[in-house]
């Protein structure tokens, strides 16, 4: 029976923002499921073809916000061939055409064409904010029409996607009557942009709080830029290298000083260490530094730019910091939460100025905050995580990668079965994970022991048998992304338990022991998942042999059956 | 995995041949770790009596130190076997996993990094660095591109501080390194020895590597004394070598 008028529990549902809590609602009767859908403004599809457009518009039509993921995680390195799929077109086509009052757009790892951005420009009057990540399929000419279009634009955000440069003047398309933007990254596009509409532009949105500049805005324009907006809360730098003895240098270190709500910094695409002081001023405040894209500084000018920064709570770094660096960064940034070390030297193989376990482990004696972690090591020990695991039990993301892949421990030899273990122990919120290095089964039966959070699991190069992988599907009872590469997981751990799979949202198996026989299984018995092949290369046969190793197979629960846009080279089982 | 590792390492051993006649410190057991460090020998190291030399020294990765060595494109140490890759293990596709965005990036910048250092760092801009010498009770500033040789920066630090005593680094002094007796004297004696910090902050021993590219990485200049100067010594000892 319900007792309240829709409107009372429309009212209460307002509060609810997550959308677990929206999920968990609506299940709990018909009523509450009818009130939470019409209610609903903020979408969340982790996995685009789990669903497709005309559910979402007949289940949600209110819907304001859609977040949208595309392509598998491990296409980021290249393990996922090009045309894929993940395709954003036909969503915008369909909340077009039902008169969604779309007003913010986000998505990951999806193929956006110039297309959509002018249908998308063009068929929501009240359009806000579009943060694509990761994607591609689009060009300049898109933003062109995003900018010239979008009146009430509040927000575009473009992270590390690949855009192809027609060499337009996209900015120049905002309209002189464009005053709301609020947020503006171009840091990943490679080309000019035309300086004197930026600046005009950042001179007319006085609410401008965030600015990411690409590599192409040079120092002198930074400084006119930050005159007209010190009121900016987070600032990506382009090019910063100039003279620094001259005039322009010495005006920018002035309307630096001036920018003192600045909480975040980034940039330094192009850098002359000997402009950074410029920044010293406001590290103060910072909260945020991201210096992953600026291989040019040097450790020791590193440290003395941390120095300054006392009440960082996210650091994104280069492994050229080295370990003593980030004992600098140990003793200096007592707030930190997050942090990533990436390695500067990818072509080589190995770590130029790589950090090593002692870094790791003086990072978490000085930072007891910490949370969540990325870190490319050149070596690691099962001693060091066993320090790093008792001096931090509040890791949620814990992702180390070793690399050399199959390291053993640097100091015994010995698998780092040991270390890993004791981080799933000891924390106990932990919700995603990636293990490198020299791994055994063991370390899969600790997770499956211990890691009862966790949710996303990454392993490459791991394990000795069907166990390791049966004691995590077994164990992790939360388990939503499971992705393995090159281990030697086979069609027993596969189908032991097939049920599981319609819990997680998907399951990545690359270069492992599952045959297309178990697959086909597989498939059969689940009628609501997709069991994805991804034939690259090779002769596709017509049928092959049920013996015959699986190279890729991607699977996902999902609601509407095989997808109508696989390419040839993908078999939906 | 260890065992391709070892074998690699041994092979590299048997190309460069250099180990017998590098002079080094010698410290017990410092063996593997000098040998790791052919072509870059850190300041640090050789100075410091590695009083760190503990197993962490050990289990260290040789031959990626050593490969890394090799592959620097600063590194101008003659090899007899240049093309030397390294093991398949760095090969492996979508390992590190880094996005290919990320990865595009710093192959951009790598390129023009690179490219700024053959050509003395980019940009029309002076290059001051500051000279410290031992003892010295201030420190100078020179600008490197106000000169076209070691010939004359030599000239022009030794009328700088010719009120200390800078003996035989002048006219002749870099040059000097060709002859190995001359070097072993100026490194016993008390004598002082130009030395510069680059870009990756390693201590080097000025001269090695053609002006131009001294200048695009030199970032500090240090005239230390000969005794102290004894572990940068031998990179100079081998393109003697490789040059006679």
């Amino acid at each position: 029976m319900n007792y309240f008028p829709e409107e009372v529990l429309e009212h209460v549902f307002d509060f609810l923002t997550s959308h677990r809590d929206r999920n968990a609602v609506s299940l709990v009767c018909k009523s509450w499921y009818s009130v939470e859908r019409f209610s609903r403004e903020k979408v969340f599809i982790g996995n685009c073809y789990a669903v497709n457009p005309e559910r979402l518009i007949a289940r949600f039509p209110r819907v304001r916000s859609l977040t949208l993921k595309g392509k598998p995680h491990f296409a980021d390195f290249n393990l996922v061939p090009h045309d894929w799929g993940g395709y954003v077109y036909p969503w915008i086509e369909a909340m077009a055409k039902s008169g969604i009052n779309l007003e913010e757009l986000r998505l990951k790892r999806m193929v956006v064409s110039d297309e959509s951005l002018e249908l998308l420009a063009k068929s929501f009057p009240n359009f806000k904010s579009l943060v694509l990540v990761s994607c591609e399929g689009f060009t300049t000419d898109g933003l062109a029409a995003i900018a010239s279009n979008c009146r009430f634009l509040r927000e575009l955000d473009l992270q590390e996607n690949e855009v192809d440069d027609r060499k337009g003047q996209w900015l120049s398309c905002f309209p002189d009557t464009c005053t709301s933007l609020v947020s503006l990254n171009f840091a990943c596009l490679k080309g000019e942009v035309n300086v004197a509409a930026l600046e005009r532009l950042v001179a007319r949105c006085r609410n401008l709080r965030s600015l990411r500049l690409n590599h192409a805005v040079p120092l002198d324009a930074l400084q006119k830029i930050l005159v007209q907006a010190p009121q900016l809360n987070d600032l990506g730098t382009g090019s910063f290298l100039h003279d620094p003895d001259s005039e322009a240098y010495c005006k920018l270190k002035n309307a630096i000083k001036k920018c003192k709500s600045i909480r975040s910094l980034s940039g330094f695409l192009d850098v002359n260490t000997r402009c950074l002081p410029a920044v010293y001023p406001i590290c103060t405040n910072l909260t945020s530094l991201n210096l992953s894209y600026a291989p040019g500084i040097y450790s020791s000018e590193l440290i003395k730019l941390i120095c300054h920064c006392k009440k960082l709570e996210r650091l994104w770094i280069l492994d050229t910091i080295g370990d003593k660096g980030l004992g600098v960064v140990a003793s200096t940034c007592k707030e930190l939460q997050e942090l990533r070390v990436f390695p500067s030297d990818l072509y080589d193989g190995v770590g130029n100025a790589a950090v090593t376990e002692e870094g790791l482990v003086a990072i978490s004696a000085g930072c007891p905050k910490l949370n969540s972690l990325l870190y490319f090591c050149q070596q690691m020990t099962n001693a060091a995580l066993i320090t790093v695991a008792k001096n931090c039990p509040n890791f949620i993301r814990f992702r180390l990668c070793t690399l050399d892949p199959t390291i053993p421990d640097a100091v015994t030899n010995q698998p780092l079965d040991e270390g890993f273990g004791a981080i799933v122990q000891s924390c106990k919120g932990l919700k995603r994970l990636s293990v490198s290095g020299l791994l055994t089964d063991q370390v899969f039966l600790y997770i499956g022991m211990y890691a009862e959070q966790l949710e996303m699991l990454s392993i490459a190069f791991a394990g000795d048998s069907d166990k390791g992988m049966l004691y995590v599907l077994n164990g992790c009872k939360k388990l939503k992304k499971l992705e393995i590469r090159d281990s030697p997981f086979g069609n027993v751990a596969l189908l032991a338990d097939v049920g599981k799979y319609e819990t997680m949202r998907s399951l990545w198996m690359s270069s492992c022991e599952v045959t297309y026989g178990a697959c086909k299984t597989l498939a059969e018995k689940m009628p609501r998942l997709n069991v994805e092949i991804i034939n690259e290369g090779e002769q596709i046969e017509a049928s092959p042999d049920d013996r015959h190793r699986v190279e890729k197979m991607y699977l996902y629960r999902t609601l509407v059956g095989p997808r109508r846009d696989a390419p040839e080279f993908v078999w939906t089982l | 995995m260890v065992d391709t590792m070892l074998n690699y390492e041994e092979g590299m051993c048997k190309k460069l041949g250099f180990e017998e006649t590098e002079l080094r410190l010698g410290l017990p057991g410092a063996g593997e770790k000098s040998n790791a460090n052919y072509g870059k020998r850190g300041f640090e190291e050789t100075v410091d009596l590695k009083l760190n030399l503990s197993t962490k020294d050990v289990g260290l990765d040789q031959s990626d130190l050593k490969e890394k060595n090799l592959n620097k494109e600063k590194n101008l140490l003659p090899c007899p076997n240049d093309s030397v890759k390294p093991p398949a293990k760095a090969q492996v596709v979508g390992w590190p996993p880094v996005r290919s965005f990320r990865k595009n990036v710093m192959a951009v910048q790598k390129a023009s990094d690179s490219e700024e250092t053959d050509k003395g760092a980019g940009g029309g801009a002076a290059a001051f660095v500051k000279v410290s010498m031992d003892g010295a009770p201030y420190l100078r500033k020179v600008d490197l591109k106000m000169y076209k040789s070691y010939q004359e920066l030599s000239d022009a630090l030794g009328k700088m501080f010719s009120s200390f005593t800078i003996g035989k680094c002048d006219s002749q002094g870099m040059m000097d390194f060709m002859n190995e007796s001359k070097l072993m004297d100026l490194l016993n004696g008390s004598d002082y020895v130009p030395t510069y910090e680059d870009k990756d902050g390693d201590w080097m021993l000025v001269g090695d590597v053609p002006w131009e590219m001294f200048v695009g990485s030199c970032k500090r200049l240090r005239i230390m004394k000969g005794t102290e100067a004894k572990g940068l010594a031998p990179r100079a000892m081998e393109k003697c070598k490789s040059r006679s």
